[in-house]
């Protein structure tokens, strides 16, 4: 077992090491850069020697091997470099949005799993009753909807009804929990429905195939009490698909909620993820993607960790 | 197992642990010492032409924290001399003053900022300013003269290394020259229409000469000025807050206890920040359809404010592919856009505003209704014009019309509607046009990797030399993308710039425009925007202009109590 993370983990840097040639390459190959396009903001007389200077200064006048070299021998001197468009370290700009981003996941997370779970496992024991058809509406509602979508009309509710809106500067949970938390759970809400909306499905399913195992009629015919029968041997054999749909959600949630943060007004990851790339800011869209990668690699490593946690059966060699 | 469980259990909550510890507070300016709490008296009655700004109003009152959203976050620097966005200058400019500016309650007339008052020699070869005494840094140390210099040294004669935006626009400047603290002299290489104009640009910020003489990029990452404001911190990404400056030269002034300004990149969210009190207003604008949701929702507790705006859309030719550079297919091009359909049709939906000529309609030296309907393309009889367009195809050996691409940039307000707009009206006289709206529009423009662009401009100010300078060569103006080379037009524009007799200058300028607009038409104005703010009632003492870049010093702004 030891052997098997020790492998995984050094499976890891060929494939960041990938990632980081992919993206590094791709981001080049689209003409025009943040130079360009900084000074293509409105004032129309900017000279051509005020952009190479600036090219220079960004070292955006170096061989491409020279740039992709300087960016790797950073990283391995755990120095992402700066953003190119606001100067600031790369790693200072993460921190400042971590908090918030790693919150709405995390809560989205809970949300998601409080509902799909038990949702969805009573679908599975009332399959083709009105409570499973209750459960399948709100879960088909919730894939249905964006949860963007589901976000603006909160916030035109609160608009219209209560002429309110939650605050749009984030407060840390740690300085002010009620503010925070104002904050945080309407997103949190809408992106968690949606994210409970795919778990509720997948644990109805799962479930429904674990029930007809062989060993779920053997344990009734032990005498095992339905609950017990219903949650040991079926709820954690079920579970395993659940898991990694919920583990890589998570992953998603880290940087891929762009626009419900632009609906809400959330100083997140995915927004900052979005200005990096419409700004050609290189150095910042490449250490994103890192991240990001590392975040679905590192889940994925987690998921399947539990697995063999979950499932005894499992053995990693 | 339990234990590498366990490992993988401690590693997960210890990461987690890590990032939801308190973010790091911005990078703020080395703290500024604060300034005594002694506001220097302006000086009394300056010498014509400049003047003490606006007198308080009776009902003004002190204050309050004005709340403000700004669409996108500041850009990589804090020197706006380098920067070209209102995305810095909304933030910044509380916390800077410039040696003149425009009256926004008298737009646009010039007055005096740092600068007491100003001659000009009358071959118009120097200018000479005196600075107003007692004026103070956010540190407490005093402005003088060699601080204006050295931020003009910066602007105009940009050390290596150190970016300057602007620097062009004062190639008139031969020399610049403080001979005593209370004066700073700039001497011409020639007499120029528009150094007034220039001088009072709001990306100016004068910066303090013994800072920039230590580091010549302090001011890319520090913020210390004269401004009414002080500055106090920039969380990235979040907000922007200023806190009143108490020894602000201007007594009474700032009304407002501080400011912050928050990024709301979504203009959903930001119409609906107003609508829910969290913001109180955004200087850029709404379209006319947020702008009547607010005051739908908001009735009297909104005012709206509306002004023309001295930014354009333009179609752009590239006169280097065919069949764009037969001037008959240029010509046809413009005679088939109906301009005031498009007013008519644009101004209900986007930014879009009135009809008008190379200089926005209303300003000093635009044309009148009457020179503009003259030039091809704005005359009202557009059926009268489309059937000029048709023959002018005709003769040019596309009878039958053409295909071609519309570059366009991929921002939907205004330029997705324009273009849909304008490629409608080229359908009506045959043309087929498809429109590529990427994100490497500005790029495929500057390389001339287009057939027809829609191109935009926007100024601080309605001079001619700022918004002409587009259209004369491409050897000599780097925006122009339709990248011909026409001597007549370097010829009118020097002409004009040179020019201080304004009916003199009036004159160049129409033959300038017929020239670019009418016998050329290598590029052709659509229309140009209309600015509208909404913003609650309760925010007082600050008047729209034409345009977003001036006015910003939130210096003459209180706020009344909530209704």
């Amino acid at each position: 077992m030891q052997k098997y993370i020790l492998t995984r983990l050094l499976l890891m840097i060929p494939t960041l090491l990938g990632v980081a040639i992919l993206i590094f390459l791709l981001l080049r190959v689209i003409p025009g850069d943040i130079v360009e396009l900084r000074y293509a903001g409105t004032s129309s007389y900017v000279p051509q020697e005020t952009i190479d200077q600036e090219r220079a200064l960004l070292g955006l006048n170096k061989p491409l091997w020279e740039q992709f070299w300087n960016w790797i021998a950073g990283i391995l001197r755990f120095d992402f470099g700066t953003s190119m468009w606001t100067g600031r370290a790369i790693t200072y700009e993460v921190a400042i949005r971590l908090e918030l981003s790693l919150q709405l996941a995390m809560m989205a997370t809970l949300i998601a799993v409080i509902l799909s779970i038990p949702l969805g496992t009573l679908a599975a024991l009332k399959q083709d009753t009105w409570v499973d058809y209750a459960i399948r509406i709100f879960s088909i509602a919730g894939l249905a909807m964006p949860s963007f979508w589901l976000g603006i009309l909160m916030i035109l509710a609160l608009l219209i009804l209560f002429q309110w809106l939650p605050p749009i500067l984030f407060t840390s949970l740690w300085v002010d929990p009620v503010k925070n938390l104002s904050q945080m759970i309407l997103p949190a809400l809408a992106v968690g429905y949606r994210y409970s909306a795919v778990a509720t499905r997948m644990t109805r399913s799962t479930m429904l195939e674990v029930m007809r195992e062989d060993y779920m009629r053997t344990a009734r015919a032990k005498g095992v009490r339905e609950r017990f029968v219903v949650m040991r041997h079926g709820l954690q054999n079920a579970i395993l698909p659940v898991v990694t749909v919920i583990g890589l959600e998570f992953a998603f949630l880290l940087g891929g909620l762009v626009v419900t943060e632009q609906v809400f007004n959330l100083n997140g990851i995915g927004q900052l993820f979005v200005q990096a790339v419409t700004r050609r800011d290189y150095t910042l869209t490449q250490g994103l993607v890192l991240l990001v990668s590392f975040v679905f690699i590192f889940v994925n490593f987690v998921i399947d960790l539990l697995y063999s946690f979950l499932d005894p059966r499992i053995r990693y060699q | 197992m339990k234990r590498f469980i366990a490992f993988i259990a401690l590693a997960l909550v210890a990461a987690m642990a890590t990032a939801c510890a308190p973010a790091p507070t911005a990078t703020p300016a080395p703290a500024p010492v604060p300034a005594p709490a002694t506001a220097t008296r302006a000086p009394a009655a300056p010498v014509a032409p400049t003047a003490v700004p606006a007198t308080p109003t009776a009902t003004a009152r002190s204050g309050g924290e004005l709340v403000f959203a700004v669409s996108d976050p500041p850009p990589r620097t804090y020197d706006a001399h380098q920067e070209t966005t209102f995305a810095l200058l909304h933030p910044a400019s509380p916390h800077y003053s410039t040696l003149l500016r425009f009256d926004a309650d008298n737009f646009p007339k010039i007055v005096g900022d740092v600068a007491e008052s100003w001659t000009v020699s009358s071959d118009g070869l120097t200018y000479t300013f005196k600075i107003r005494p007692g004026i103070k840094f956010h540190d407490g140390s005093v402005l003088t003269s060699k601080d204006v210099l050295a931020t003009y040294e910066k602007i105009i004669f940009a050390s290596a290394g150190v970016a300057s935006a602007r620097k062009s626009a004062y190639a008139v400047v031969d020399k610049i020259e403080a001979p005593d603290d209370a004066t700073m002299v700039f001497r011409l290489k020639y007499a120029s229409a528009s150094m007034l104009t220039n001088l009072a640009s709001p990306w100016n910020y004068i910066y303090k000469a013994d800072l920039l003489a230590k580091d010549p990029r302090y001011y890319e990452k520090n913020i210390m000025g004269t401004g009414p404001f002080r500055f106090v911190e920039y969380v990235a990404g979040s907000h922007w807050v200023g806190k009143k400056f108490e020894g602000y030269f201007v007594t009474g002034r700032p009304y407002l206890d501080g400011y912050k300004a928050v990024i709301i990149t979504d203009t959903a969210a930001r119409a609906a920040a107003i609508r829910g009190g969290q913001a109180m207003i955004e200087f850029r604008g709404f379209n006319p359809e947020a702008t009547d949701t607010l005051v739908k929702a908001l009735g009297d507790k909104v005012t709206v404010q509306k002004s023309p705006w001295t930014c354009n859309l333009t179609v752009t030719l590239n006169t280097e592919k065919k069949p764009f550079d037969d001037v008959r297919v240029r010509r046809a091009l413009s005679l088939a856009i109906d301009r005031y359909e498009a007013n008519r049709v644009l101004s209900k939906i986007s930014l879009m505003g009135p009809v008008g000529g190379v200089l926005r309609p209303g300003a000093e030296f635009s044309a009148t209704e009457a020179e503009l309907t003259k030039l091809i393309g704005f005359s009202k009889d557009i059926d009268a014009s489309r059937k000029e367009a048709l023959r002018l195809l005709k003769e040019a050996g596309v009878p039958d019309g053409f295909a071609f691409t519309l570059t366009n940039r991929n921002i939907p307000e205004p330029y997705e509607p324009t273009g849909i707009f304008v490629i409608d009206q080229w359908r009506k006289v045959g043309l087929n046009v498809k429109q590529n709206a990427a994100p490497t529009y500005l790029n495929d423009l500057r390389a001339g990797n287009f057939e027809a662009g829609i191109d935009f401009a926007c100024d601080h100010a309605d001079e001619p030399d700022l918004q002409l300078l587009k259209f004369i060569s491409v050897d000599k103006s780097s925006t122009n993308y339709a990248r011909y080379k026409d001597p007549i037009l370097d010829d009118l524009y020097n002409k004009q710039s040179r020019a201080t007799d304004p009916k003199e200058r009036a004159k160049f300028i129409r033959d300038f425009e017929k020239r670019v607009l009418d016998e050329q038409a290598y590029q052709f104005h659509i229309l140009w925007w209309q600015r509208i703010i909404p913003h609650l009632t309760q925010v007082r003492g600050w008047k729209i202009t034409p345009n977003h870049y001036i006015n910003q010093d939130l210096r003459d702004i209180w706020l009344a109590a909530s209704q």
